[in-house]
């Protein structure tokens, strides 16, 4: 059979019928099954040889596109250059640019080992622990929306998942209702939307020419969609750009979702790892929840716990009653179940501890203090590095204003590819580079990448 | 209709309708025929607590039509026996093993492996790939497989690690709703109750086949058969790999080959679920014999792999998905559109089950004392399946019981009926699901007098 494989793609469905006409079990082609590539008779006294087809039924799939964002590491990983700098996807690097297990981690792990727990199902709706630790975490504990039981939390696949099931929900309960996404922003939101059957359009974000906030034209673009579209915002630490709205832009954003009946949808995946403080970064979405609007909140412990691949994080829903929370929670529910039954459950025993425990919640604030430290070092380190290095006058100024793992550094693609393949900088074709990755050791030579692709090459 | 706009307290609230009164409409509207759709929905049950009309609810949320969902028909028994405060209660609902005490387990091998883990230094929680582990996904084609099978020695298989069974399914399912140019799968009557939703909201359409006999307690083969035979050319099957959830009832061998020859012959796609691959008979090789002969005759197919019960990994969410194709190249463009399925879904899956099941999968002695902790597993379920026989038939209880002991797996379809099973809840405090699906795993030698009692009523006074 295998000496009958020609390459498929390139023949026609009327075409590999006539392979079949040659195979040595003898087929015979009925009339009515020449139109149908699926059917063909079986081989007469060889019933024991019943073979399907020969054609693959999925001839027609055709190659994917790697990852924009986790593509960038494959690469990287394949060159061979002794200079390479992996600058693509945002998780954290010690200042020695090795991944980073919390020491607090490590501990609850070695807690939970000893202690023998089971690995039980978790309800639909995840580790309850984690649930109300997750919503204290993220609103204060004393925040009324907690005290009033008014939040619907369900345990999520970090971000990406919690996203996900709240897009099902908004596609389930608010058919035809739009989500609105900054431009840019991260490249899987629109995935999320477009799998989940939401339509989306963006929101004018980022101004190239100032390398900051275009604050009008997203005011304007807010104001001008269809009224009760639900708008994604970043909690803090935008990524890809780094650029987060001042608390006074907060209360205008807040004014017009509230005018135009929005529903603020916030995407918090840095809390604590922007500015080193939890309550801080998440200042934006309890400024929204202080003026009793209902939103959405999808939250991640990916970087600012290490546990990216534990997948550990939640959706969060803000209602103006608790017996609306605990109807909407069911319904999150049933979303889950036929997507994955019930999340796993290392991840929300990891947070669970640690968050439980005064000790070791302490100790977990004071290694996230440290990981947002050494990214605003590093940025600190660049600027200087660019200042010094260029004689252009340019204004540097962005690398510093930006906050958390990520800078938008302005670059075009043409001049980002100049900085892989000329300076073997791996990073994302948006002009996005991950602080994360970088080392006070190599401020230098991305500055000289970073000054050559800018002036260098349009 | 009262207009949806939000009224904070202390807000300068911005009142000016700017927007048209149409527009307000309109979003309305759209959320009023949410609700209606919602209403109609198969889904409600007398179980449903329906909201009051949005116009009673709290004007202000916008959230107000969405009405609470039931509870999950499977789960909503344990958290129905988790209210009870019987010192009788017995959980005979979700599939998760218990020892003869009653507990859940946590195999000593998967106890090791993860003290392994956690004591090597080196490892690290960094992302994996969408497609996951690596070593788990080449570990797991071979396990349901076979090492020496065709499709794995000549590299035609992709697997990707999913999110245990159910992950594996809908993603299997969100790839062949949008690649595959027959988007109908058939599933067997009955079956676990979370496929038709998966498969549903996966983008294809369910359609049944005859399977379970309910004068025999048996398989419907002729049925089987004759319903496979007049499914369009191209269908996808859902298949149970072994130990038929919720019946117990599996093919014969020889039925399992009849089964191929008709599929074969009529190019129908088999997607084969295997919950239990160790966990049936005792033997992973025995229970994977359905899945081993199609691969072998040079077919395509696709296989969810779930680790929830032969290894315990129940809440860490371990499984794969494998799909044989006719060639190396396009297992390679298939994985890579199964990728674009997952990373919208959820990025790429959680590391801990995964890694636990490839430090046992590769060390030869792990891997043995796993053999033994599943045979031992096995072997407890079939033994409570013989107590509940011997126990019934001493009781003297009517009917023909030995379905339980010819069922296989850790699930006995009793063949009571809801009403009887509704009494056996309330008076006897035995919890299941309604269909008469009884987990033989959550029965002990402790128990199974009580359970016996129980049935015996049932039959007795509810005929």
């Amino acid at each position: 059979m295998a000496s009958t494989m020609l390459s498929l793609a390139s023949v026609s469905p009327s075409s590999s019928i006539s392979i079949h006409d040659t195979h040595k079990g003898k087929i015979k082609l009925g009339s009515l099954e020449r139109s149908n590539l699926f059917l063909k008779t079986e081989p007469v006294g060889r019933v024991s040889m019943v073979a399907a087809v020969n054609t693959s039924r999925f001839d027609g799939v055709t190659m994917a596109p790697p990852d924009p964002i986790l593509g960038v590491s494959e690469a990287f990983k394949a060159s061979t250059n002794e200079k390479k700098l992996n600058l693509g996807v945002g998780a954290y690097r010690t200042e020695e640019l090795q991944p980073y297990v919390l020491t607090v981690v490590k501990k609850a792990e070695n807690l939970m080992l000893q202690r023998g727990e089971n690995k039980e199902y978790l309800p639909i709706e995840g580790l309850a622990a984690f649930n109300q630790a997750t919503a204290e975490l993220l609103f204060g504990a004393d925040n009324p929306v907690i005290k009033e039981q008014r939040v619907a939390t369900v345990q999520g696949l970090s971000g990406t998942g919690s996203l996900r099931l709240a897009a099902a929900f908004i596609e389930r309960y608010f058919p035809g209702a739009k989500a609105l996404i900054s431009s840019p922003t991260w490249g899987n939101h629109k995935n999320i939307f477009n799998d989940a059957g939401v339509p989306w359009s963006e929101y004018r974000y980022y101004d190239p020419k100032t390398v900051g906030l275009d604050f009008e034209g997203m005011i304007a673009d807010i104001k001008a969609a269809p009224e009760g579209s639900f708008v994604l915002l970043h909690g803090c630490a935008h990524n890809p750009t780094g650029i987060d709205p001042t608390p006074d832009q907060w209360e205008k954003i807040a004014d017009v979702i509230q005018e135009k009946n929005h529903i603020p949808f916030f995407d918090v995946a840095y809390q604590g790892f922007a500015s080193g403080s939890l309550d801080a970064d998440a200042a934006s979405v309890r400024l929204f929840a202080a003026r009793g609007m209902e939103l959405l909140v999808a939250q991640s412990y990916s970087k600012n716990l290490g546990l990216y691949a534990e997948r550990i994080g939640a959706i969060n829903v803000v209602l103006t009653s608790s017996d609306t929370a605990v109807r909407v929670k069911s319904q999150l529910k049933r979303l889950a179940r036929p997507m994955y039954s019930n999340p796993p459950i290392h991840g929300a025993k990891i947070v669970a501890n640690i968050v439980g425990d005064p000790t070791l919640f302490s100790e977990w604030k004071a290694e996230m203090e440290m990981m947002a430290g050494r990214i605003k070092n590093v940025r600190q380190k660049l600027f200087d590095s660019l200042c010094a290095k260029d004689k252009s006058g340019k204004d540097w100024s962005f690398i510093l204003k930006q906050i958390g793992m990520f800078s938008f550094t302005g670059l075009n693609k043409t001049q980002t590819e100049n900085m892989t393949n000329k300076w073997h900088v791996f990073m994302t074709k948006d002009g996005r580079i991950s602080l994360a990755g970088l080392n006070l050791a190599k401020c230098e030579y991305l500055s000289d990448a970073i000054i050559d692709s800018y002036h260098n090459v349009s | 209709m009262s207009p949806q706009f939000t009224s904070p307290p202390n807000s300068d609230a911005h009142s000016s309708p700017s927007s048209s009164s149409s527009l307000i409409s309109s979003a309305s509207d759209r959320r009023l025929s949410a609700l209606v759709r919602h209403l109609a929905a198969e889904e409600s049950s007398p179980m449903d607590s329906l909201s009051a009309s949005p116009t009673a609810a709290r004007a202000d949320s916008v959230f107000a039509h969405v009405v609470q969902g039931p509870e999950d028909p499977i789960l909503g028994v344990t958290v129905a026996y988790n209210k009870d405060q019987s010192p009788n209660k017995v959980n005979l609902g979700v599939g998760a093993y218990r020892t003869e005490e009653g507990k859940p387990l946590v195999l000593n091998v998967v106890r090791k492996a993860e003290q392994k883990l956690v004591n090597d230094m080196s490892r690290v929680k960094e992302y994996l790939p969408i497609v996951g582990l690596a070593e788990f996904n080449k570990l797991s084609a071979r396990l349901i497989l076979g090492a020496d099978s065709p499709p794995v020695q000549e590299n035609r298989v992709t697997t990707v690690q999913c999110l245990s069974g159910t992950g594996s399914l809908r993603v299997g399912g969100e790839f062949l709703a949008r690649h595959y140019q027959e988007r109908t799968i058939y599933i067997p009557t009955p079956t676990w109750g979370n496929h038709t939703k998966v498969f549903t909201l996966a983008g294809l359409s369910v359609k049944n086949y005859r399977y379970y006999d309910p004068a025999t307690r048996g398989l419907n083969f002729q049925g089987l058969l004759e319903d496979l035979g007049s499914a369009p050319a191209g269908a996808v099957v859902l298949l149970h790999a072994c130990a038929h959830n919720p019946t117990g009832v599996d093919p014969t061998l020889e039925q399992w080959e009849q089964i191929r020859q008709l599929m074969r012959s009529r190019a129908l796609l088999p997607f084969f679920d295997s919950a239990y691959q160790g966990f049936a008979s005792g033997s992973l090789d025995a229970d994977a014999q359905s899945v081993r002969r199609f691969a072998a005759d040079g077919g395509e197919l696709l296989v969810a792999q779930s680790y929830a019960k032969n290894m315990g990994l129940y809440g860490e969410r371990v499984g794969a998905l494998s799909i044989v194709l006719k060639t190396s190249e396009v297992a390679t463009k298939v994985e890579s559109q199964l990728k674009l399925v997952i990373r919208p879904m959820y990025s790429n899956p959680p590391i801990h089950g995964a890694s636990i099941v490839a430090t046992i999968l590769k060390d030869r002695d792990l891997f043995n004392e796993w053999t033994i902790e599943l045979k031992a597993m096995a072997d407890r379920i079939i033994s409570m399946r013989h107590q509940l026989f011997d126990s019934l038939r001493a009781k003297g209880t009517p009917g023909d019981w030995s379905h339980i002991i010819k069922q296989i797996g850790m699930f006995t379809f009793t063949g009571l009926n809801p009403e009887q099973v509704a009494f056996m809840t309330k008076e006897y405090h035995i919890y299941m699901t309604s269909d008469g699906r009884i987990s033989m795993a959550g029965l002990s030698s402790r128990t199974v007098p009580h359970l016996t009692e129980a049935i015996h009523a049932a039959v007795t006074r509810l005929a």
